[in-house]
């Protein structure tokens, strides 16, 4: 394993938004964290990358990364992919690669998946189309050699076409680094993960294979109230 | 027409001063999120810098030293003071207030509460004739300054790794940290930046208004902060833009209709308000 927690809990603004939550994360491949709105996906995502305050034990190859500030666990080989986006739209694209870029950045790589952004260096972020911006907000991090990928909702709010674009890159991705991926959309975390977390109002719910828990109609159901 | 000319001129001396204090405050705020009530403390200090350091060394280097120092003063609250609470709005007002109390206070008891005679170089008392006006050079002087400072700035926010790092974490802080960048390195080169330029603006200031007194800094951070909500938080091109309609509406409108001029620039600040909340712009650079 890369990444593991040990009864991690989360409390804002009073609430008790994670609950003693406990997972490791494989050295490879994907692993996907589900679970209906709100039972804490995103904040697990914050609490990893010290950006929402955390009790608990956190290891990120052996070494405890608890209390460690953002900016050197992402020095360290985290990279973070946010829920939307959060591409600075006033920069353009050239702008935000370049603050992205850390050391020895490979913009081959980014440019090769994402062919799109070297035809549109010039142009400010905020003028993308969504999709487009999501390829800005994952060619970010893909320039620097992270040693493991947070991904937070990919796809969330993507047409079709480009949802495959997506996830086309992420298994390109994650040949190369594993990946820690939230993501609802069930066709993709079919495609892509290996293992999956489930989280249930704060507390894990299930873990196992992704294959396992897709394959299996009612406890689909009952983990994440959806057919499929 | 020689009068419209000389309010014209002097309105943007005026602005130009507004623009040298706000500038900084804009982007400290834009940036770090700190309403830095003690901003005008630094301007205070770079015109007693200058004022001490005048006969000693020559105009030119004592405007130097007063900005140095003022930048150095502007770090130093960043590290002991700000950089502790951040996040945390209150304490934050409250530390800057009670500086800025403690700054005037410290400088009555070090120089006296008098204002005092600013040393004016000969070549700022001279005239220059424009449109028919004689027109006093230290407003020039004013006006050449903040055109530096604000090319210098844009420079600086577009050409630099800095600069873009301001640029982005004006727009979302906590995305530029998720991008492994120590960005309390660079709340601590904007302080430095914005001390510097109120700096250069109690230095100048001086000569403009011929006398310093430990409350000019104050007085002028009153309007730097309309300036700054005027022109949109972190935006230094709006700061610019903001400042000269301040500084232009309050000479004139001091001159055709004596004392309304503040009046007049709290309505400004009212009407944009209300029409554009988020300020004349939301751009950076």
């Amino acid at each position: 394993m890369i990444l593991s927690l040990k009864d991690v809990s989360v409390r804002l603004s009073g609430l008790h938004i994670l609950q003693g939550i406990s997972f490791d994360v494989a050295a490879s491949g994907i692993t996907v964290l589900l679970g209906r709105n709100g039972v804490g996906k995103t904040t697990t995502l914050r609490a990893i990358l010290g950006l929402a305050p955390a009790t608990g034990s956190l290891t990120f190859e052996g070494q405890s990364i608890a209390g460690q500030r953002t900016h050197r666990l992402v020095q360290s080989g985290l990279g973070y992919v946010p829920e939307d986006r959060c591409v600075f739209a006033g920069l353009t694209v050239a702008e935000n690669l370049r603050l992205a870029a850390l050391r020895e950045p490979n913009y081959d790589l980014v440019f090769e998946l994402f062919p799109v952004l070297k035809q549109r260096l010039s142009q400010t972020a905020g003028s993308l189309s969504g999709g487009q911006q999501q390829m800005l907000s994952l060619g970010r991090v893909l320039l620097n050699s992270h040693k493991l990928l947070l991904v937070d909702e990919p796809t969330k709010g993507l047409a079709p076409k480009v949802v495959t674009e997506v996830a086309v890159a992420l298994e390109l991705v994650s040949q190369r680094v594993p990946v820690l991926l939230v993501e609802q959309n069930l066709a993709v975390v079919r495609r892509l993960a290996a293992d999956a977390v489930v989280l249930a109002s704060g507390r894990v719910a299930w873990t196992g294979s992704a294959t396992t828990l897709l394959g299996d109609a009612s406890l689909t159901k009952s983990l994440l109230g959806v057919g499929h | 027409m020689s009068t419209i000319v000389l309010l014209a001129i002097t309105g943007l001396g005026l602005a130009a001063l507004y623009f040298l204090v706000a500038s900084g405050l804009s982007l400290v705020f834009g940036l770090a999120d700190v309403l830095n009530f003690a901003h005008g403390l630094f301007l205070s200090i770079g015109a007693y810098g200058t004022w001490w350091a005048y006969p000693h060394v020559g105009f030119v280097a004592a405007v130097a030293f007063g900005v140095v120092v003022g930048a150095l003063a502007a770090v130093l609250v960043e590290l002991v003071l700000i950089r502790p609470l951040y996040k945390r709005t209150i304490e934050q007002v409250l530390v800057t207030v009670g500086l800025s109390l403690a700054g005037v206070a410290l400088l009555q008891a070090t120089f006296g509460a008098d204002a005092r005679p600013f040393p004016r170089p000969q070549w700022t008392q001279h005239v220059l004739s424009i449109g028919g006006a004689l027109v006093p050079v230290d407003r020039i002087l004013l006006i050449v300054a903040a055109l530096g400072v604000l090319g210098a700035l844009l420079g600086f926010l577009r050409w630099t790794r800095y600069g873009l790092i301001v640029r982005a974490g004006v727009e979302n802080r906590e995305m530029v940290t998720a991008l492994g960048i120590d960005v309390r390195k660079a709340f601590t080169l904007v302080f430095a930046i914005g001390g510097a330029a109120a700096a250069l603006a109690g230095a100048l200031g001086g000569v403009y208004l011929g006398s310093i007194s430990p409350t000019t800094g104050a007085s002028l951070l009153i309007f730097a902060f309309i300036v700054v909500v005027i022109g949109g938080m972190g935006s230094v091109i709006g700061s610019a833009v903001a400042a000269v309609a301040v500084g232009l509406l309050q000479q004139f409108v001091n001159y055709y209709s004596t004392g309304m001029g503040d009046i007049c620039v709290v309505a400004l600040l009212a009407v944009v308000l209300l029409v554009r909340p988020g300020g004349l712009t939301r751009r950076t650079a």
